[in-house]
């Protein structure tokens, strides 16, 4: 596997008496998909939001890009190239699916307040662009037909699709999936697999991803990163991680 | 086959037609049962009955020059309400604030206006005129930006996520701080507004129709035209920019915007600046008409009303419910006023307003409120 794109050294988060993570490391290698699992309450969001600005963790630091940072606000850990989508959608409800996966092109659009008022000159020809782009990742997730509809009103299902769109359209390094697959039916979780492939394979986007269904976990991902209460109980390739005991004890419990 | 096949398609309507429709019906009832009741002689002429329920219609048929005046001067104070109301929507869906200053706001920018040009023509000696006047306006802006960026930093920063009531304590305060800022800076007298040297028409013109004369203030029309483009651009912005999807986005859901790279600092500092600019030319236009003091300020509060009635996130509900108010209260203080002495156009909104509410609690515009369970 080739450098690591993003590595978190010696992580621990607390609120208040609470540790949501103690002393967690691992990295993300450009490239892969790697997925972060466990049992209920083990830290796996905790872990997402620091990663993209939203929880500041105590101890330890984050390294993305070669660049290491103690705290950084989510905004700027979008623009550095870290998008993600969340564990119960959060989307902009009362627009639609085209309106909100062009708000995911912000960052990328540059022209001034002053143009904007105006809706003229520069402000008009970058809409047009980036409207084209946002028009691919539409066809791209097969979302054409609901591309006016407030996204309020869409089924679970394409909402987490819009929310893919949206994250997609930000052109991140490292994309951040919260269950992509939570809640959906078989054939939806197949489509989501294979649009996180065609991304993964295609555009080169390095993924990572937490997931309940472990079939879809041991297929998709590269690395496997395995989180208990809190701590890192394993690390490693699918089959090396279905293997090892303590995972096993954590998913199925184990006599006292 | 099925039933949905079997019944013949009806065009479908938009949902206000048919409570529409009923009410429409409704009214049209009560006016032919009170036509037959005058005519029947059972509602004698001066009988207190008549005087509320026949009279005054009777005076817009027989007077209809009067009632066009009427009608004139209702919209364009309504316009100006739905001004100050615009404001508020437009900080409520961008930060969920129920910003109470917005009123005070509207009185405080103007009051910079006037001031400054006060103090740079008698203090420093410049020449009055349109020159310092535009600066004097420039500066009334650059006050409404700061202001924007101090409140974004002091207030809405440190109590961000709190609860909503937190927020609009918040605002009440910074309500009492403008005024006595206002005061202390620029003086608590009433203050004329710089009308003319803005380059604002002054005049008024007059009109023969309906067997009477109508006056038009060209203020007015002035005030009806430059309310009119502002709304369209700021709907326009609103829908189809970068900036203005940022600010929909905002309003929608903190940590999604947050997730793609918005900067809430940035975004509610732009909010509050927009508020800010609606607010200066709200205090120009209701400046012109009366003079500037913090009396304006029980106009500002007007904007309650209409803010329930068009409901608190919609921009057409805003321009909607401030027609509907600035109309209603013309009408109901000429018409109606002097049976109750005059003056009920100061309280008169507010009943209106609980007349609404009685038959939609979620305004003319708000969504439905429908809890799954």
């Amino acid at each position: 596997m080739s450098e690591a794109l993003l590595s978190v050294d010696n992580i621990s988060l607390r609120f208040g008496g609470v540790k949501a993570i103690s002393d967690v490391s691992f990295d993300i290698c450009k490239g892969e998909i790697r997925a972060i699992i466990g049992p209920n309450g083990a830290g796996k969001t905790s872990m997402l939001n620091c990663i993209n600005g939203f929880y500041h963790p105590q101890e330890g630091a984050i390294t993305f890009k070669g660049i290491r940072r103690k705290k950084v606000r989510p905004h700027e850990a979008a623009s550095g190239g870290i998008a993600r989508t969340f564990q119960n959608v959060a989307l902009f409800k009362g627009m639609t699916t085209l309106d909100n996966i062009m708000v995911g092109r912000t960052l990328k659009m540059k022209s001034g307040f002053f143009w904007q008022l105006l809706r003229h000159g520069p402000a008009m020809r970058e809409e047009i662009t980036h409207r084209r782009k946002v028009e691919e990742i539409i066809d791209f997730l097969e979302i054409e037909a609901i591309r006016k509809m407030p996204v309020g009103k869409l089924p679970y299902g394409l909402q987490k699709r819009v929310e893919l769109g949206r994250a997609l359209a930000m052109e991140p390094e490292l994309l951040l999936l919260d269950e992509p697959m939570a809640g959906m039916n078989l054939e939806e979780k197949e489509d989501m697999c294979r649009f996180i492939i065609d991304v993964n394979k295609h555009f080169g986007t390095t993924i990572a991803l937490i997931e309940h269904d472990m079939g879809v976990v041991m297929d998709l991902s590269d690395r496997v990163v395995v989180l208990e209460y809190g701590r890192k109980i394993a690390d490693g390739t699918p089959d090396v991680v279905k293997a090892d005991q303590k995972v096993i004890d954590a998913y199925l419990g184990v006599a006292h | 086959m099925s039933t949905a096949e079997a019944t013949p398609a009806s065009p479908a309507l938009p949902g206000w037609v048919m409570p529409m429709a009923k009410t429409v019906g409704v009214l049209a009832l009560v006016a032919a049962a009170i036509t037959l009741l005058v005519q029947s002689g059972a509602m004698p002429r001066g009988s207190l009955a008549y005087k509320i329920l026949a009279g005054p219609f009777v005076d817009m048929r027989d007077f209809p020059d009067l009632l066009v005046q009427t009608l004139w001067e209702g919209t364009v104070g309504g316009i100006l309400y739905a001004l100050i109301a615009l404001g508020f929507v437009l900080i409520f869906k961008a930060s969920g604030v129920f910003n109470f200053a917005q009123g005070i706001m509207v009185v405080f920018s103007a009051l910079t206006l006037v001031g400054s040009y006060e103090i740079m023509t008698q203090r420093l000696g410049l020449p009055p005129g349109t020159v310092v006047a535009l600066l004097a306006l420039a500066i009334a802006l650059a006050v409404m930006f700061l202001l924007a960026v101090v409140v974004e930093r002091v207030v809405l920063r440190p109590l961000v996520n709190q609860h909503e009531i937190i927020m609009l304590m918040a605002t009440v305060g910074l309500t009492y701080f403008l005024i006595g800022f206002g005061e202390y800076v620029f003086g608590g007298s009433p203050k004329v507004m710089i009308t003319a040297q803005l380059g604002l028409p002054t005049g008024q013109s007059s009109f023969n129709i309906l067997g009477g004369r109508v006056n038009v203030q060209h203020l007015d029309v002035a005030a009806a035209v430059i309310a009119t483009i502002m709304i369209i651009a700021l709907a326009v912005f609103f829908q189809k920019t970068r900036i203005g999807r940022a600010l929909r986005a905002v309003a929608d859901s903190h940590k999604a915007a947050l997730s793609v790279g918005i900067s809430l600092n940035q975004i509610w500092v732009i909010v509050w600046f927009t508020a800010g600019v609606v607010a200066l030319v709200t205090g120009i236009m209701w400046g012109a008409r009366s003079d500037v003091s913090f009396a304006l300020e029980t106009v500002a509060l007007k904007a309650l009303p209409v803010l329930i009635l068009g409901g608190f996130t919609s921009v057409p509900g805003a321009i909607v419910g401030g027609l509907i108010i600035g109309i209603g209260e013309k009408l109901g203080e000429f018409y109606w006023g002097p049976l109750l002495g005059g003056g009920i156009e100061t309280w008169l909104a507010y009943i209106i307003t609980l007349g609404f509410l009685l038959f939609r609690p979620q305004g003319l515009f708000g969504e439905k409120i429908i809890e799954r369970i």
